[in-house]
């Protein structure tokens, strides 16, 4: 891995931030009204002295560019703003929230290429077999399902017919004050629906993907080589196939993060899943706008991480990339 | 012989494309039920009267039990019927017009960076690059709440967070037609840039990008109604998306009211995604046997 590649990606990954932060003050600017009302909060129970606190701490009467520059500043400090709803800094709100984020959205994302990878390999042994068929199907219909509705009817399933899985929230209540590995094992088991609810939709697509990527390096020559001196079919395709098939995966794993934070939108917002996602969903049902603002800055901040891990294990993969610029 | 040659040119690609799809059997299951649906929505209320809000019966009346309201009822006591015959108008205008926006947009980035390269693709594509760091349904949810929800700033919503992909796909087809000797000729003759992009690249990218099209309706489907059932969609007009969110709280009481809207979304973007497969299949016959 080579450094300066490491730090041009990371700069440009402030730059992107940067924009964001831009975007963000540029949409408060464009919507209809008086800003500091946006900022306050369209609930109507602003009082004079906060709109003159957000004047003043915006500079809302300087020119545009001082006030873009202040904002810049105040988030290159830390500071996301205030929000008035929950009456925090936004964020110490996005902290509180950001870990169960984080954990529904790499457990799903871990889960929908696994099992995504093994279905789509098991169908390229037989391009026309009962699997490869299978994956087809579901891929189709994995595209074509609302994940709040999958989320909704796994929640009618379990809750009512099979109870054998929690459908809301993240701990339970009589297990809060609970030892270590007592509440891990809480979490991870109201971890299951919400996170296997989003996997499903990125499962199907990593089966297909995995599945056309596997049959055109099955194709190439040094496949036929491998069978040929004799390796074992399950060598050849774990070990010189996959290996191979697995960069379009990694690339589309990159890409798919910020559909991923989406889709987790929507799942926090079913099962009550304390994350940013649930954080947004409410501070947008009371216009909170800095709480909003905070959510897209760091969900961004997010999606821009993982593509520049995406971009650093893409190198460890191929190395024919390595040392390259 | 003659006669053989001009029958032979006459083989135009989009009719050999045609005779593709009108073999694929799922692609035209997919047209049937996606008429269908077009249809029930845009006729379905004339045969079928009653307004979606209007409270007619009792709360969560089970389907089956009343033969005035066949799918039953919600949890005010609203026509199922009526909600779901009325509520696909918005979702498939929504997720065409939103489709409509991200093609105009992807298309335009794409072609321009594509074809002139150097700064302005440099330019153009750091722009999508922007646009892809930003998760699409939270950018969505703050421009629909900032700018009131209509649908036309939901379509726009939509479509301004769905275009990166296209500008993306058409880019490199832009890339790799540029380089080919009808193009060559086309400035031999003395095309100006603009005819050579939009008269000469342009339809022969098409294939792929009416594929991505089709795909993009689906997507934009169930961003509307992803958007709808949050309750950031228009809230005088019914829909699907609306529909489910509005029961939401009381699903462990009443299944009907959230599993028949989501199975009407679920069968419109199917039957769309099945049309997108099919004429995938039928403009790279080549690529069938994955």
């Amino acid at each position: 891995m080579n450094t300066s590649f490491l730090l041009r990606r990371l700069g440009y990954g402030l730059l992107l931030m940067l924009g964001v932060v831009v975007l963000n003050f540029l949409l408060i600017r464009l919507a209809p009204g008086d800003p500091a009302l946006v900022i306050a909060g369209e609930m109507g129970g602003a009082t004079q002295e906060m709109l003159d606190s957000i004047r003043e701490e915006y500079g809302l009467n300087k020119p545009v560019a001082v006030q873009l520059l202040l904002y810049i500043g105040n988030v290159l400090q830390g500071d996301l703003g205030e929000s008035f709803f929950f009456n925090q800094p936004v964020s110490s709100l996005i902290a509180q929230r950001v870990l169960p984020t984080i954990l529904l959205v790499i457990t799903a994302q871990v889960l929908s290429i696994v099992i995504g990878v093994v279905l789509g390999v098991l169908a390229a042994r037989k391009p026309n077999g009962v699997m490869s068929a299978f994956v087809s199907v579901f891929a189709t219909i994995g595209y074509a399902v609302p994940v709040f509705w999958t989320g909704i009817m796994l929640v009618i399933l379990f809750a009512s017919i099979f109870p054998i899985f929690p459908v809301e929230g993240m701990q339970s209540v009589k297990l809060r004050d609970a030892s270590g590995l007592v509440k891990a094992l809480d979490i991870l088991h109201h971890l299951v629906l919400p996170a296997f609810t989003l996997a499903v939709i990125y499962l199907a697509q990593y089966a297909r993907l995995s599945r056309a990527s596997m049959l055109e390096v099955l194709g190439s020559d040094y496949i036929r080589t491998a069978r040929a001196k004799g390796a074992s079919p399950r060598s050849v395709l774990f070990k010189h196939a996959l290996r191979n098939a697995a960069l379009p995966i990694l690339t589309v794993a990159g890409l798919q993060f910020g559909n991923l934070i989406s889709g987790a939108l929507l799942v926090e917002t079913v099962f009550n899943w304390p994350g940013m996602g649930r954080l947004a969903f409410e501070s947008i049902l009371r216009r909170d706008y800095p709480t909003i603002m905070g959510v897209l800055f760091f969900a961004s901040g997010m999606v821009v991480v993982a593509n520049i891990l995406t971009d650093m294990s893409y190198r460890l993969a191929d190395p024919r990339l390595r040392g390259k610029g | 012989m003659r006669d053989q040659d001009t029958n032979f040119q006459a083989e135009s690609p989009a009719l050999e494309a045609w005779r593709m799809f009108r073999r694929n059997i799922p692609a035209l299951i997919g047209v049937a039920m996606l008429s269908l649906i077009i249809l029930a929505t845009l006729y379905g209320s004339f045969f079928y009267g009653g307004d979606p809000f209007d409270i007619v019966w009792a709360p969560q009346e089970p389907p089956g039990m009343t033969p005035e309201f066949p799918l039953g009822t919600d949890y005010l006591g609203r026509d199922l019927v009526a909600g779901l015959l009325t509520g696909g108008g918005p979702t498939l205008a929504v997720g065409a017009a939103a489709a409509a926006i991200t093609m105009g947009i992807g298309i335009s980035m794409g072609a321009l960076a594509g074809y002139y390269g150097g700064w302005v693709d440099n330019l153009l594509m750091r722009v999508t690059e922007f646009f892809q760091v930003l998760p699409a349904l939270l950018f969505a949810m703050v421009l629909v709440t900032l700018f009131s929800p209509s649908l036309f700033t939901i379509a726009m919503a939509i479509g301004l967070v769905s275009w990166p992909q296209t500008a993306r796909l058409t880019r490199a087809e832009f890339l790799k037609i540029k380089q080919l000797e009808y193009v060559t000729a086309a400035r031999a003759i003395g095309a100006r840039n603009k005819r050579i992009i939009w008269k000469v690249i342009l339809p022969n990218a098409l294939p792929p990008l009416i594929v991505s099209a089709t795909l993009t309706v689906g997507v934009a489907i169930l961003f509307e109604a992803g958007l709808s059932f949050l309750g950031l969609g228009d809230p005088n007009v019914m829909s699907w998306g609306l529909m489910i969110g509005s029961n939401r709280e009381y699903i462990l009481d009443a299944w009907w009211p959230v599993t028949f809207p989501g199975l009407a979304i679920f069968f419109t973007v199917f039957s769309v995604s099945l049309i997108g497969d099919g004429l995938n299949d039928a403009f790279n016959p080549k690529l069938r046997e994955r």
